[in-house]
């Protein structure tokens, strides 16, 4: 058959369903509003890293020589504003989410797809406020927004700032509200909840943290922006108010954030150590259960964070304990993982040397959380720049691993086109060497005792800065490379088939790219999950 | 009379299926008004622990008879909304229009009565701003009691505003028999939503008006 | 830099033992870290595809094996509770004979007094061997006290006090940061605390006396303030009697009972009526904006050691 007659006898997808802008801002298809995501988390993971960019090149030196302190100070807010809440947390559940959980189950879309795009819409108006924030001069509160600085004494566009942080929270209430009712409500017959794939149940759980802990920052931000713009006390402590009480509502959702930047990407993890390893995740209950107890646990560990923040002795010694109980779920995790591989048939495609850097990666990071968990350690290495090395591992050595990890996995689904492995393999190797580089001498940095969020610092330092602005160089163009070969490969790319990498799930049985309501018939689903026997695998 | 037209929306399977799913939606929607409303409290009651005198002090220039008042409306259109329901599940289209006329009457009789409170406030200069004054002890604190009882009666009133503009939304679709025994999910739901918003007020209510009452100041 | 395990001076008697379980816990992640890539390292490349249809063989779990790796992380991690409780009770205790200074941090600098009254700013020169307590508060935003050579660190709030206590174990200059972000010269409000050998600091301190660089004595700021207009000492008919006050529970107009510590005695001075004592009327005028922390600071202490009977 020619090109041309395939091209006309190929049923109709999802992307060549429909042409034109309406088609794409008026969609209620899962699948487009996911690509509607992904074209918007990137704009601010764009953004945040640019900021991330003079962050680093600022700290190549001592002195505060490239920018001044205001404006140092806005960079590093925004940098935090824009990468936590307008990528860490939407990322993957927007985009690989959206895309993939209606199809997991075996629906033909969410729940409520109109809900769905009305999410992104919310997405876009925050992500407006953020950026006229950003614009029009910038904030320079820190991410955290602690008062009374932000409510009082700062010069900055706070209240914009944190009506957009409000308003694109709502775009996560709607996003989790979606995947729990669609997951309760729609599953294929046959799919028990025992035999939902361990990204469903890790987005079930990161579900449950958007829906219970977005609202408290929802009334934070609103009691913020209140006494900000109306100059009114509520954490003013002239006015009887209590700073302290603002931390407790802050931390209350923003403990829990990190387990929505992370669950989702330990789910993306799952997947890919069974589809490379071609066999069931090892102890999938236990992952299944832990995805729970993390996300139930993380509520209780708030005042980790607020160790030295002149609160009592006994409430500390409550949050750290229950801190090293959190910690556990996600060290079974690990070592399932690492189960899995035994006796595996162990392939190191592009999206598997991610979930391995992940793996490596987040352990390192969850264990030095730890370390910050411990009281007497805690005192020391509180506010400097060991907790900023601890957070980026498990952000973007954790989180952003397995945002690329999966997105390279289901790239052939999404777009019906390969992209080539070299590069691809090249950039993942880049990013890793370049990751440790950034970060792994801010740990050193932290125990000596640069403090966090400096613009200048004693020159006895300057070294492990340069190694660590070094690796950031190497990181962005570990960055940049997939930009170049994705877009690239949705034009010049092999067109995948149905299941290029010979794995099991419902997604790898329909079509890449998938149809509109993304299968012929309904499946009905007869099997555990992640089943694998040999003469079955079909790779195509 | 039509008869109430079923609709299956494209991505579900069932009408059951598809009503079961705005229910749990819309519980799950609840939750979340749950956690918005209890951080609030949460820091209401923190600050009253603390600064007690201030709050009593603020909590008696409440009026109680209105809040008392509308503490009544709103159980009435509780009353009248859950008939609404009740009708539609039987598909009795003139109940269910008149029942829903009357829970928005007596939403904006509430919205009305809070308006009146406001006015008070603004005329006493209990406003929290630059406008607040207040001549008794603690003043900081006084006006602390008043920036969150704006704060929580004004998020509180905008969810009766809200509510109120779905009623004005569901009411030709009423008339026009859409809603029956086969579909009557959207007003279950928005009944959920309604009992919600007067659950919220039958907390604030205590809280703001009636604790401390009998404590001199 | 230090030494090639980059830790900064030990500078306190308490610094070491936070170095212990530092370098403890480091030993042990780097344990776990190490072997879970090698693990993972060993496993793949043992268990590599050979063929592109091959599959992994089906192993369904292991519960023994779950609670061997969930049961040995948690009997490590709650070691570590233990041990970093045990260090933070410590951090959190000054001992009873610590000898009292004062801190208030502002935009942008911190602004220090020794128990005689000498103030510095930006540096501190204490005696080695000595237990010193700081009481600090804020006079505009959240700010925090950081001596990494110390391993100390503590919040300092507008309104209220919180303290931070460390004994310098060797002479030298030790730095000083403010650990909480504050605006724009956050990394720039700094300084020094110089540790000097007893008989150095003893000379340092009478030569500072010899200037005016000195707070005004408590009795002084009494008088100035008028305090004993209405807290007399021979008679509560005005107002409560101060002497005997501290650590006593006093019963408030509203029924609550509270105990008067250093942040109730401030509060008192600051935000008079929002505790009333039972029996009397809400009639104390607030000091707030008039007098400094400094000035607060030595009346809470004076008020402190007021004894019963005066």
């Amino acid at each position: 058959m020619s090109t041309t007659e395939r091209a006309v006898a190929e049923p109709p997808n999802y992307l060549s369903a429909d042409y034109g802008v309406k088609s794409w801002l008026l969609t209620t298809d899962h699948k487009r509003i996911a690509i509607l995501y992904l074209v918007a988390v990137t704009v601010f993971f764009v953004i945040g890293g640019i900021f991330a960019v003079l962050i680093r090149l600022e700290l190549l030196t001592p002195q505060g020589d490239l920018m001044q302190s205001d404006t140092y100070n806005r960079v590093f807010t925004m940098h935090g504003v824009a990468m936590i809440f307008f990528f860490l947390i939407p990322s993957i559940p927007a985009v690989l989410g959206n895309f993939m959980v209606p199809i997991m189950v075996g629906a033909r879309d969410l729940a409520f797809p109109k809900v769905n795009l009305a999410s992104w819409y919310v997405f876009v108006l925050g992500g407006a406020f953020t950026l006229y924030a950003m614009i029009a001069g910038g904030v320079d509160t820190g991410w955290t927004f602690y008062t009374p600085f932000s409510t009082t004494f700062s010069n900055t566009h706070v209240v914009a700032t944190g009506l957009g942080v409000f308003i694109v929270g709502f775009a996560s209430i709607m996003t989790g509200l979606n995947f729990i009712v669609t997951i309760h409500r729609m599953r294929a017959p046959g799919l028990t909840w025992f035999r939902l794939p361990l990204f469903l149940w890790a987005h079930y759980a990161t579900s449950l943290v958007m829906i219970l802990g977005t609202p408290v920052i929802a009334i934070t931000t609103l009691l913020l922006a209140v006494e900000r713009g109306f100059k009114i006390g509520i954490f003013d402590p002239a006015l009887g108010g209590d700073p302290v009480l603002f931390q407790h509502l802050f931390w209350f959702y923003s403990h829990p954030a990190v387990y929505i930047m992370v669950l989702p990407a330990m789910g993306v993890i799952s997947e890919l150590v069974a589809a490379f390893s071609r066999k069931a995740i090892f102890g999938y209950k236990f992952v299944a259960g832990a995805s729970v107890a993390i996300a139930i646990l993380g509520f209780l560990v708030w005042g980790h964070h607020m160790f030295v923040s002149g609160q009592s002795v006994y409430a500390a010694t409550i949050f750290s304990v229950l801190s090293m109980l959190v910690a556990v779920p996600s060290a079974v995790k690990i070592f399932n993982w690492a189960a899995t591989l035994y006796k595996g048939s162990v392939s190191f495609d592009t999206p598997m040397l991610y979930a391995l850097g992940f793996i490596g990666l987040f352990t390192i990071g969850g264990l030095t959380g730890v370390m910050l968990a411990t009281l007497g350690l805690d005192v020391h290495v509180h506010d400097t720049y060991f907790v900023v090395a601890h957070f980026h591992y498990v952000m973007v050595g954790g989180t952003i691993m397995g945002y690329l990890g999966g997105l390279h996995y289901w790239w052939p689904k999404i777009s019906g086109r390969m992209y080539p492995k070299f590069w691809s393999k090249l950039a993942a190797l880049i990013i890793f060497v370049g990751f440790n580089l950034t970060f792994f001498p801010q740990f050193l940095l932290g125990y000596m005792g640069m403090p966090r969020r400096y613009h200048v610092y004693p020159e006895e330092w300057q070294v492990l800065h340069v190694l660590s602005s070094a690796g950031a160089s190497i990181l962005g163009v570990g960055y940049i490379i997939p930009v170049f070969y994705l877009i690239w490969s949705m034009r010049y790319g092999p067109r995948a088939g149905d299941n290029p990498w010979g794995a099991a799930g419902l997604e790898w049985q329909t079509s890449s790219p998938p149809p509109t309501h993304n299968f012929v018939t309904t499946p009905v689903v007869t099997t555990e999950p992640y089943e694998y026997k040999a003469e079955e695998v079909t790779v195509g | 009379m039509a008869s109430p037209q079923p609709l299956l929306a494209h991505h579900f399977d069932t009408l059951d299926q598809q009503r079961e799913s705005a229910s749990l939606g819309m519980w799950v929607f609840l939750i979340t008004e749950v956690m918005f409303f209890g951080g609030l409290f949460i820091a209401y009651i923190v600050y009253r622990t603390r600064s007690h005198a201030g709050f009593v002090a603020g909590s008696h220039e409440l009026n109680v008879m209105l809040g008392a008042i509308n503490t009544v409306v709103l159980i009435c259109s509780s009353l009248t909304m859950a008939i609404a329901v009740r009708a539609s599940q039987l598909g009795d289209r003139r109940t269910l229009v008149r029942f829903l006329v009357l829970t928005a009457i007596l939403g904006l009789t509430f919205l009305g009565i809070k308006a009146v409170e406001y006015q008070e406030k603004f005329a006493h200069h209990l406003v929290p701003g630059p406008h607040f004054a207040w001549h008794g002890t603690t003043p900081g604190t006084v006006q602390l009691f008043f920036s969150l009882y704006f704060v929580m009666t004004g998020l509180h009133a905008l969810h009766m505003i809200v509510g109120i503009g779905l009623i004005a939304w569901l009411l030709p679709r009423s008339m026009r028999g859409r809603y029956g025994p086969d579909y009557h999910h959207p007003i279950e739901c928005f009944g959920l939503y309604w009992h919600f918003v007067d659950i919220v007020w039958i907390f604030l209510f205590p809280l703001l008006y009636l604790l401390g009452r009998s404590e001199h100041v | 830099m230090g030494n090639w395990l980059f830790l900064p001076p030990q500078g306190s008697t308490v610094a070491a033992e936070v170095d212990a379980l530092y370098l403890a816990l480091v030993a042990i992640s780097a344990f776990f870290a190490v072997l879970i890539a090698v693990l993972v390292i060993f496993l793949g490349v043992r268990y590599r595809r050979q063929s592109d249809d091959q599959v992994g063989v089906h192993i369904h779990g292991s519960t023994p094996l779950e609670i061997l790796w969930s049961a040995v992380p948690l009997a490590i991690m709650l070691a570590s509770f233990v041990w970093g409780a045990m260090v933070f009770f410590k951090l959190s205790r000054p001992p009873a004979h610590a000898v009292e200074y004062f801190a208030v941090g502002k935009q942008w600098m911190w602004k220090f007094q020794h128990p005689d009254g000498t103030r510095e700013i930006n540096i501190l020169h204490v005696p080695v061997g000595q237990a010193i307590k700081v009481t600090m508060t804020s006079e505009d935003v959240i700010h925090d006290l950081f001596v990494p050579g110390f391993r100390v660190k503590m919040d300092v709030l507008p309104g209220r006090y919180t303290t931070v206590w460390f004994e310098a174990k060797r002479a030298g200059k030790y730095h000083l940061f403010c650990a909480e972000y504050c605006g724009a010269e956050h990394s720039r409000m700094g300084g020094w605390i110089i540790v000097q050998e007893p008989h150095d600091y003893e000379r340092w301190l009478a030569g500072e006396r010899g200037t005016d660089n000195r707070l005004a004595g408590p009795e002084d700021l009494y008088k100035r303030y008028a305090c004993e207009s209405c807290h007399r000492f021979d008679s509560t008919a005005r107002a409560p009697q101060l002497a005997g006050l501290f650590g006593r529970e006093v019963r408030l107009k509203d029924g609550q009972t509270v105990t008067a510590d250093e942040n109730y005695i401030l509060e008192s001075i600051l935000q008079p009526n929002e505790k009333v004592v039972s029996g009397y009327q809400p009639i104390m005028p607030t000091f707030q904006g008039q007098m400094s922390q400094e000035e607060a600071h030595s009346l809470v202490r004076y008020i402190r050691g007021l004894e019963a009977g005066k």
